[in-house]
Formats: structure tokens, sequence, C-alpha cells
């Protein structure tokens, strides 16, 4: 219980600076944007392939943008060393986590929210025409699963590299290996809810999101007080 | 008749901090009586901000065990923060927050009541409370990372030159400041400014390569400058 509290006070923080500077989703929305913007001028998709591709493409754009957004995460708290002000708080340090982790989910979040639509006109996949109410509450599913299991490995990861010299980076270096599970399972659920001659459901791919999900939240809660020390 | 002794707030017993082959701290004995204000000269590289970054929590010993009020550390876990207050050589202040906006966070880190508009009126930026902190001088900065320290009331104080970039005006109001807190507040100061340390010490030590070369209770700035040089020449 003592840990809320921190947990909460670190995300208010962080959505008041980001309100502020509009660095961290600003930063990952355009970014997303050219990845996507490159895709499509380069690889000219008719629908039928643009259903088989394209959700390779939403989730590459979501990962390299949103490893840009969880760099700017913890460069905020090595400016005046904050990251020690936070290791002063009163509550086991995997708070600073928990904060972090929820304001980074927040802002990939509304980052992919405002990427969707421009992914939908991009590659001409009307998501409303091409699933279900039932699909697309799945797909919604899986961007909310992919994001917290992205970020969830992700924060831990910054919290590694922000006290390295080359943590710009270090990040990704570290993180694209150790992420390849939740961006496949992610991928793969996403192409078999858009692809309409496919019979397989996306559970086993969903499950396995959870699964990732769940194993790194509760390693990144035994471990990050030892990542962040010095 | 029994005398019930006072705890000392806090304590170091044969603290040891290594950093790979080099020795920060060795066997390090220190005591802080309760209210009073302990100064820690030395040289750059003495330990003296080791020894306070393990007090504050922020390092682990290699060895030995650290004491707060008679307990150990361990013991207390993570509650003994709450009353540990540190003014380090960097803020921990949000360049893109404003200055009340700081203060309040560092409550709500807290779980602290305090009033924060109460801190700035002491720390005399009341007028900037709506200031981003990137916008303030080194004194300003100083000042308010100060009264972030005090937020919370601490019992256990640690500043790590708490002196340094700030002007003669500046360095006044922060030792009245200390004076002020003395008392409630046990202090742990390290500083290169003999006379001002030594104005509001009770206690001084000089840290030399790790260890407590000199340990004493009234000692005048002219001696402890004489004491700084004799173990530099000893020392080399």
């Amino acid at each position: 219980m003592r840990s809320f509290p921190v947990v909460l006070a670190i995300l208010r923080k962080d959505v008041r600076t980001e309100v502020r500077t509009r660095q961290m989703v600003s930063s990952m929305f355009v970014f997303a944007v050219l990845v996507l913007v490159v895709f499509n001028f380069t690889l000219f998709l008719d629908e039928i392939r643009a259903r088989e591709l394209g959700p390779g493409i939403l989730w590459v754009a979501f990962v390299f943008a949103a490893t840009l957004g969880l760099n700017r995460s913890f460069a905020i708290e090595g400016e005046n060393r904050c990251l020690s002000g936070l290791m002063l708080a009163p509550a086991p340090r995997s708070a600073i986590y928990f904060g972090k982790l929820l304001s980074n989910i927040l802002f990939m979040l509304a980052m992919e929210i405002f990427v969707l639509p421009l992914f939908v006109v991009f590659f001409n996949l009307s998501l409303w025409e091409l699933l279900t109410p039932s699909e697309l509450a799945t797909f919604f599913l899986v961007l909310v699963l992919g994001t917290v299991g992205y970020a969830a490995v992700g924060t831990i990861l910054a919290g590694v590299a922000s006290n390295t010299t080359m943590r710009e980076v270090l990040l990704p270096v570290l993180l694209f290996p150790v992420s390849v599970p939740i961006v496949i399972g992610a991928a793969e659920s996403t192409r078999l809810l858009f692809d309409e001659n496919l019979d397989t459901t996306p559970w086993v791919w969903i499950r396995l999101l959870v699964v990732f999900a769940v194993v790194f939240l509760i390693v990144s809660w035994l471990t990050f007080e030892y990542v962040i020390e010095e | 008749m029994s005398l019930n002794p006072v705890l000392p707030a806090f304590a170091a017993r044969r603290l040891t901090k290594r950093f790979g082959r080099s020795t920060a701290l060795r066997e390090i004995d220190i005591e802080l009586e309760a209210g009073r204000c302990h100064v820690l000269f030395g040289r750059n590289g003495a330990g003296k901000s080791t020894l306070l970054l393990i007090a504050a929590t922020l390092l682990r010993p290699s060895s030995g065990e650290i004491f707060f009020g008679g307990d150990r550390y361990e013991d207390l876990g993570d509650e003994v923060r709450r009353r540990i207050g540190l003014v380090s050589h960097q803020s921990f202040l949000y360049p893109d927050l404003t200055v009340l906006e700081n203060l309040e966070f560092y409550a709500r880190l807290y779980g602290s009541s305090a009033d924060a508009s109460e801190a700035l009126f002491f720390a005399d930026l009341d007028l900037r409370r709506h200031s981003p902190v990137r916008s303030l001088s080194r004194g300003m900065l100083q000042r308010l990372s100060v009264a972030r320290a005090l937020l919370h009331r601490p019992k256990l104080l640690l500043l790590d030159e708490p002196y340094t970039g700030l002007d003669a005006v500046s360095s006044e109001r922060l030792s009245t400041r200390l004076s002020d807190a003395k008392g409630e507040t046990s202090i742990l100061l390290t500083t290169h400014d003999v006379e001002r340390g030594v104005s509001i010490a009770d206690r001084i030590s000089i840290l030399e390569g790790g260890r407590i070369a000199f340990d004493a209770t009234g000692a005048t700035p002219s001696e402890v400058k004489r004491l700084l040089l004799e173990i530099r020449e000893i020392t080399g």
C-alpha cells in the first residue's frame, strides 16, 4: 500500500510534464507515421497483400516509435539526477518501475490511437468493414496486451540503459531481441484477425502475449531495485 | 539510578565501500548525536559523498552496518527514507515543472501533508512559485533543494557541499536555516568552506583516503585549516 501513492505521484508527474513539453507522444507519433509512409510508398500493396503484411508493418511502426518514447521516459529522470530523488521515496523501489510503466503505457496507447486512423488510410483497410464487432474488440485487446508487454520489458531495460553512457544505442540493442515474442504474438494475432481467409483463431497468440506480459512484469518487479542502483 | 543514554541519530560501524578495485570508505566508525550538526571536511575523493549516499540509502555498503536511532537500516526497511532528507550536488528537481509543482510532487512521494507554499516562503522563493525550475539561478536552485529535503520534516538531514555556488548572502541564509533546523533535525554536512562549516558544527571530522583522520568538538577554523594542510602534507 505504501507503493500506491508513489506510483500515482510518478504517473501524475509524467503526465503533467508531457502535457507541458509534448515531447514524448509527438515524437513517437511522427516516427510511427514516417515508418508507415516509408512502407506505404515502397511496397505498393493491394488490399489482399495489405491484409497479410499490414499487421506486421503496424507493429513495426508501434515498437520502433515506442522505443523512442521509452528512451525519453528515463532521460527526463536523468536531468538533475531526478531518479535519485525518486529512489529516496519511502516505498519499495519497484513503485518507481510501476509508475514509469503506467505512464509509458498511457503515452504508447495515446500514440497508437493517433496512428491507427492513418494506418487505415495509408493501407486502405477499413477496420469497421474488415472486422466484426467482437473481432474489433479482440483487436483492441491485442493492442493493449502488446503495448503492456512491450512497455513492461521496455521500462526495465530503459532503466538499465539509463545508467550507461550509451543509453540511446543500448536500449534498442537490448530491447528488440527480448521483445521478439511479444512483437510476433501481437503481429500474428492481428494478422489472423485481419485475414478473413484464415480459419485459425488468434487466441493462442493472445495467450502467449498474456504469459509474456505477466512474466516480464514479475521479473521486473523483483529486479528493478538492483537495476537502478549504481 | 540508571541513566538512559541518548541514542545517536545516525551511526556507522566498520563501514566499508568499494567500487571495483578502489576503496572509497575503509572501516569507518562514526556517530551523529541527535539534534546536532556533524561537519565532514576532506579533499575531493576522501569519501565524504560516498558516506552521505550510503546514509541516504542511495548506495549499499560493501561491509559494515549503519544505524538510525539505534535501529539497523535493514530492520527499518524502506520506511527509514521517510526520516532522511538529502541535499546532493544535483538538485533532483524537474526542470520542466514549476517550483511549486516540484515541491508538491515530493510531498506526495513522501505521503507528507506539508504545505509546499510555506516551504517556499521560508526558501524565499514565494514570488517564483510558478516559474519553471529551468529558469532558476544556481542560488535559487540550491535554496529549493534545501526546501525539498526539509519538506517532509526529516529527522536526519544530509547535505553534500551545500554552499557550492552560493553567494555570501545565500550562504548566510542557508547557515541560518540549518541552525534553525538543528535540535529537531540532526545534520550531517560535508563542505570545503571551513569557516561556515565550523560555525554551524557541533562536531567535526576530517576524512582522508576513506578513513577518519581527525574527529573533535570545538575546533576553530584555523585549527581545521592547519590540520587539513598537515594531513595533505603527510599523505601527499
